[in-house]
């Protein structure tokens, strides 16, 4: 009994710190939105707290009503489930080409993985030049091809593929690690058993690999999902939002909001709303996921 | 108890290497400056620093597009600099923080500052509620920026002076130039063309003390009218700054034979036009609807401002002064492209000034003699943005201007809606 309650204080000690880190910079700064996104918080109340009032669910309602919002929903949408899925595809293939164990597959594994851990606005500067339509190496290739220069990230139908290329090529090597310890983990007898029932590659892949990789893609996937919504830096970086709006996210029309317009009560709003339907889609995902399994 | 000690120890520590890199009788101000004005203002601060030993100026380059919102949090963090450039129409948002420090008594005692040395509508952009609270640094309207030739071809040998004129002229080139090429080009994401024709029509945009805006009342509906108008009579092509990828490479082809643009582009087109271009093209003020005197533009720019939480506001006002002198903003405008502030830096006494004279900066020189500020209010950027949003329902839409206008004034009193509370409350 006494070790039982030493060790629980013991588990209490060690815990301790973490929780009063995530109390301090994550479940307070989420109740103080909670609570923002009620009230009309802007400039004027930063000057004197006296002159934010509550307003209410009014916020809520004004969002609904702004189509900007709805455009940035829909933007980051399309990004979230057209990114998601390539950033997929290609961590799956890489991992495919290199989960064996052969000379240079380190090496390849490191260099696919490089972008994930390089700073995004690093990344994002140095896609600028590759994109630029004057000097930049894609637009030199198209001229050897005799196609005309394309301004990436100045012409609304271009931005958001341009954007999506650089976050799948960033992105995609965190998934390829993952997928790769998950193709280490399937047992090699699986394999041993399909091919002595005559099982060719295909079906050996369909039939194996990808059953038991579930696990692997639920986890890869709730992630990167959740990772996409939040696009920010790159629109940023690249393109402030534009042009005509066409790269605006829900995360930097919350930024414009909040720290461009200083209407804080209003960000507080689109980050709650925000919150929500990420919640929705992991759990949808997990939901989808389950049931498939069962 | 040893956890306590420690930390003092640590503060101790920390004084001690902090003093180190702060000798005794040297003070450090800071100031931030943006963009490429911070890049180039670099020497000019060598020099102060000379004057001043003991003096040490941190000098911190912000880009434009984080300014603001550097700025702002700035505020809010307890971390502003001592003297900061701002652009003029942000002065009244840190007046309502009461961020900035009053000016009125400085400039009263000042040798180098006064109000005479400065175009008036640029000073008043300076003015929140009968205080000064910057000091103009450099100078930024807009005006016409024309194709000679095309212009002369189609019978103008000046720039119009008038609207009736200009329209004329619009539709006289317009005729030669045929379908696919246009008179003047007004990027429909731009807020500054319907916002200077509207002053130019005598709009005071917002009214009531910037409660409500005044963009349906019939002065703001005629310029917005006449700017809609060149759309709907193929005067303008009905595109974005980012729907023309080149607008050098434009002008000099041809698409457009005017455009209502900033000093800045004065280097642009020298630099980009092709040599056979250069002797074609020519600055001029804007006309108005009733004669050159009615040819306002907007009084822009960025001014120098000093914080109230600064701990050396003297230094820092000798940086202002410093900043300001006729010799400094010469040097400061070859250095940077901006057009200086001060008018003296402006006349041809000054050794290597030639800008009231110049061939391209002359235009200038009138047109800031007729500038007009825009509306002190902190939702004023907001609302900019605002009305080229509502302008295009017109431009691209087709909805008729007097429905855009009584839309686009709907957002705006719902914008000032705060406003509004705050000054009934306080009454």
């Amino acid at each position: 009994m006494t070790t039982e309650r030493s060790t629980s204080r013991a588990a209490w000690l060690f815990l301790t710190p973490a929780l009063v880190l995530i109390g301090v910079f994550f479940v307070l700064p989420v109740i103080a939105s909670l609570l923002l996104s009620f009230t009309d918080f802007d400039i004027y109340a930063v000057a004197d707290l006296r002159n934010a009032r509550i307003v209410g669910v009014k916020n809520y309602g004004d969002l609904l009503h702004a189509p900007i919002f709805w455009t940035a929903l829909r933007n980051t949408a399309f990004f979230a489930v057209v990114g998601g899925t390539l950033t997929m595809a290609a961590a799956l293939a890489a991992a495919l080409a290199l989960a064996a164990r052969r000379p240079f597959n380190g090496f390849f594994r490191t260099i696919y993985f490089t972008p994930f851990v390089l700073t995004v606005v690093a990344i994002a500067i140095m896609w600028r030049y590759l994109y630029h339509p004057r000097y930049g190496l894609l637009n030199y290739l198209l001229g050897l091809a005799g196609l005309g220069p394309i301004d990436f990230l100045g012409d609304p139908h271009w931005s958001m593929p341009a954007i999506i290329v650089l976050a799948v090529w960033r992105n995609f090597g965190y998934g390829m690690l993952i997928f790769i310890a998950g193709l280490q983990a399937i047992p090699a007898q699986l394999y041993e058993a399909a091919q002595l029932d005559g099982a060719g590659a295909w079906a050996r892949f369909r039939h194996v690999t990808l059953p038991m990789l579930r696990p692997t893609f639920v986890f890869v996937g709730v992630i990167t999902a959740i990772g996409f919504f939040q696009l920010f830096t790159e629109p940023y970086v690249l393109t402030q939002g534009g042009p005509l709006k066409s790269t605006l996210s829900v995360m930097l029309y919350m930024y414009e909001e909040g720290f461009r317009w200083w209407r804080i009560g209003h960000a507080a709003a689109v980050a709650v709303v925000f919150f929500l339907i990420v919640l929705f889609v992991t759990w949808l995902q997990l939901r989808l996921q389950r049931e498939r399994t069962a | 108890m040893t956890m306590r000690r420690l930390l003092r120890g640590l503060a101790v520590a920390t004084a001690a290497v902090l003093g180190c890199t702060q000798p005794s009788g040297d003070i450090t101000i800071r100031f931030w400056a943006l963009g490429r004005e911070g890049e180039v203002v670099a020497p000019l601060i060598r020099d102060f620093e000379r004057l001043h030993p003991g003096v040490h100026v941190r000098l911190q380059q912000i880009p434009w597009t984080a300014a603001h919102e550097k700025l702002l949090t700035g505020f809010v963090g307890d971390a502003t600099p001592d003297v900061a450039q701002v652009g003029n129409t942000w002065i009244a948002e840190f007046v309502t923080l009461h961020a900035i420090q009053g000016l009125d008594g400085m400039i009263a005692q000042s040798r180098d500052v006064s109000p005479a040395g400065y175009f008036p509508g640029i000073w008043q952009t300076n003015i929140v509620r009968d205080t000064v609270w910057g000091v103009p640094w450099y100078v930024d309207t807009r005006l016409l920026f024309y194709r000679t030739d095309i212009l002369a071809q189609a019978g103008y040998a000046n720039p119009p002076t008038t609207w009736d004129e200009w329209l004329a002229a619009m539709r006289a080139i317009k005729r030669r130039v045929g379908n696919d090429r246009y008179a003047i080009f007004l990027p429909t994401n731009e807020w500054n063309p319907p916002i200077i024709l509207g002053l130019q029509a005598g709009s005071p945009l917002l009214k009531d003390d910037g409660q409500y805006g005044a963009f349906s009342d019939s002065a703001f509906r005629r310029g917005f009218e006449f700017y809609a108008g060149m759309f709907t009579e193929r005067l303008a092509p009905v595109a974005g700054s980012n729907d023309v990828a080149n607008v050098y490479q434009e002008f000099g082809r041809g698409l457009f034979a005017m455009y209502i643009t900033g000093p800045w582009q004065i280097g642009e087109f020298s630099r980009r036009l092709p040599p056979e271009l250069q002797d074609k093209w020519g600055t001029a003020a804007l006309p108005g609807p009733a004669g050159p005197q009615s040819g306002v533009s907007m009084a822009g720019g960025s001014s120098l401002v000093m914080f109230k939480r600064s701990q050396h506001q003297d230094i820092a006002w000798q940086l202002i002064e410093y900043l300001s002198r006729p010799d400094q903003q010469l040097r400061f405008s070859q250095l940077s492209g901006d057009l200086p502030a001060r008018v003296e830096a402006w006349r041809d006494s000054i050794p290597g000034s030639g800008l009231m004279s110049g061939k391209y900066t002359r235009a200038f020189w009138e047109q800031l003699q007729r500038v007009v500020p825009l509306p002190q209010v902190p939702e004023w950027e907001l609302i900019a943005t605002r009305v080229y949003e509502f302008g295009e329902q017109a431009v691209r839409g087709g909805v008729p201007p007097a429905e855009v206008l009584d839309r686009l004034d709907r957002e705006v009193g719902r914008i000032l809606e705060k406003r509004r509370w705050l000054a009934s409350r306080d009454h």
